[in-house]
């Protein structure tokens, strides 16, 4: 089973949901976490994971050679993403707006594109708590984060139950990682920011085909309109947190909640417990 | 016209809150909602829409299995695992770059445009918005901030507005990018935990590497006073000025539920500190 922790909004609480629901499950069955948020991941700070591999994710860029080039043109027609320009005497590559597609070098008349690869982030594989852990890491100024969230996807193992802490948003990132989730476990807050997200959210999931549940965080803190919304759109609400200023700051500085609370262990089985039942 | 975009790596820690408590003390000023994603600025502005538009931002590979002769060129060009082994084109992993259409011998795959988001333009009780969602499961969010900058930028000529405010999103990639393009400044929205100072790193990361000039505040600065220190001490080795901090206060969240800001509620302690901070980032860049 793949389960995808995912919330439109950003800082809603997927990755403590993410950590505890992983922790508590590794106690029961092979599990396995990949933390796709690859630009900004913060599964490590509460996993600390041992990271024993080290994996760098490129994309082809092209490279002219000016003795052979003609200056056709036909390259920057061919491209779709305005990455190259053909002057007079002189092409301009623009590196962050090419998809490293290859077309310019197919459509090169005069052969004279050669590719080379340029790293858009890396992965770092390793194990945290007995369990295999991995996350990816764009680098910084890099746009492209789907190659590195679909390059550590290929590190899924059908043996193991997957967690994989999703980005936040409704874009490309958010979109490679709940692709082929069984269940996309959507992690809100009680406010209208949190349901405007939500509602983003699902809209997401169920255009992949990907089953929804609810997590409510730091529940109290505004009104109950998404529970509403939940009721309305019949989407299982699986697990409530209160608002609880110990919980923020157990958070904060990077304690696990079911280490230091372990009465919550009950909770986040009976979440995957849920989660298993919706999906079998 | 000088900008401000509100930037803050990760997620939730109040860009928005600050964003719309900046649009009640600004004169003149036009926003921009960036967070294409997850717009949410709206939700505080009353917003009357005045002007809308699909936006058409990816070309999606489609195939006529008429004349298709089955040869595997497709599949084997696509670097993007979007042309399965059986040749159908997933609209997902397509890239819509058109080098399938390039390889195919019989002429069967075009490229079609896609409409991949909404725009809009809007008088608000704040005034002028521009913003935009993307449609479910549609991608290319950082070509739809750019649209976004663009029609904020033709509402700022209009209306001659001496800034302009633009919310954006979490993260540090294409949509942070594209936001981050020709601002004047942008102001970093974090709190005291580890996830927000390490995410504060890399978007300053993002921030220098475009050489905008930037300032901090630390929201909820009294969850964790030690981490909150490590975040003011990190900032003075970088050069980052600390516009202040802003207590944990449940205001906030009941302004939002109302469709305010913390800034337009009798005693609230955030408000006052909001205040605090836009005069110090006034003074700072004005």
């Amino acid at each position: 089973m793949r389960i995808a922790i995912a919330s439109g909004k950003g800082g809603t609480g997927k990755t403590t949901i993410a950590v505890n629901l992983a922790i508590t499950l590794a106690e029961q069955e092979p599990i396995q976490f990949l933390d796709c948020d690859v630009e900004e991941p913060n599964a490590h700070l509460f996993l600390n994971p041992q990271f024993e591999d080290r994996q760098a994710v490129v994309k082809l860029l092209p490279e002219v050679d000016e003795g052979k080039c003609t200056h056709c043109g036909a390259c920057a027609e061919a491209c779709e993403f305005n990455a190259m320009a053909v002057l007079r005497d002189k092409v301009l590559v623009y590196p962050e707006l090419c998809h490293g597609c290859g077309r310019c070098r197919m459509v090169c008349p005069a052969n004279a594109i050669r590719e080379v690869p340029h790293e858009l982030g890396i992965i770092e594989s390793g194990s945290a708590r007995g369990f295999p852990f991995s996350h990816g890491l764009l680098n910084v100024g890099e746009a492209m984060a789907t190659p590195i969230i679909h390059t550590l996807k290929e590190g899924l193992d059908t043996e193991r139950t997957a967690i994989l802490d999703a980005p936040p948003g409704t874009g490309c990132p958010t979109i490679a990682a709940l692709a082929n989730a069984n269940i996309a476990l959507l992690v809100t807050e009680p406010t209208p920011f949190g349901l405007h997200d939500l509602r983003a959210a699902v809209g997401v999931a169920r255009a992949l085909d990907v089953p929804v549940a609810v997590v409510i965080n730091r529940d109290g803190i505004g009104d109950d309109q998404v529970t509403h919304y939940c009721h309305k759109e019949n989407i299982p609400i699986m697990l409530s947190i209160p608002f609880d200023r110990q919980i923020a700051f157990l958070y904060s500085e990077g304690t696990v909640l079911v280490d230091a609370q372990p009465e919550w262990k009950d909770k986040f089985l009976a979440l995957a417990a849920q989660m298993k039942g919706m999906t079998a | 016209m000088k900008s401000i975009l509100f930037l803050s790596g990760k997620g939730g820690t109040g860009k928005t809150s600050l964003a719309g408590a900046f649009a009640v003390l600004t004169n003149d000023k036009v926003l921009a909602d960036c967070d294409v994603d997850a717009a949410n600025l709206h939700l505080l502005l009353a917003p009357r829409v005045v002007n809308e538009g699909v936006y058409q931002g990816a070309n999606l590979a489609v195939k006529d299995d008429d004349a298709c002769v089955r040869c595997g060129r497709c599949h084997e060009v696509c670097r993007f695992h979007a042309v399965s082994s059986s040749y159908e084109i997933d609209p997902y992993l397509c890239e819509g770059c058109g080098a399938c259409v390039t390889a195919c011998p019989a002429d069967a795959i075009k490229l079609v445009i896609q409409d991949t988001g909404r725009w809009f333009t809007a008088e608000s009780r704040l005034g002028p918005l521009a913003g935009a969602e993307l449609l479910p499961g549609e991608e290319t969010s950082g070509k739809l901030v750019a649209h976004v900058k663009q029609k904020a930028a033709e509402l700022s000529e209009a209306a001659k507005a001496e800034w302009l405010l633009i919310d954006g999103s979490p993260g540090i990639g294409c949509p942070v990018i594209a936001s981050a393009s020709g601002v004047d400044v942008v102001v970093l929205v974090t709190e005291p935990t580890l996830s927000g100072l390490h995410d504060l790193r890399r978007v300053l990361g993002v921030v220098n590497h475009f050489s905008i000039p930037a300032f901090l505040v630390t929201n909820k600065e009294d969850l964790n006073p030690a981490v909150a220190k490590e975040i003011g001490t990190y900032a003075e080795e970088e050069g980052l000025p600390l516009l202040g901090g802003i207590p944990y206060d449940p205001k906030v969240t009941k302004a939002m539920v109302a469709g305010r800001s913390a800034v337009e509620e009798d005693g609230s302690p955030a408000g006052v500190a909001m205040r605090e901070i836009f005069a110090r980032l006034m003074e700072a860049i004005a």
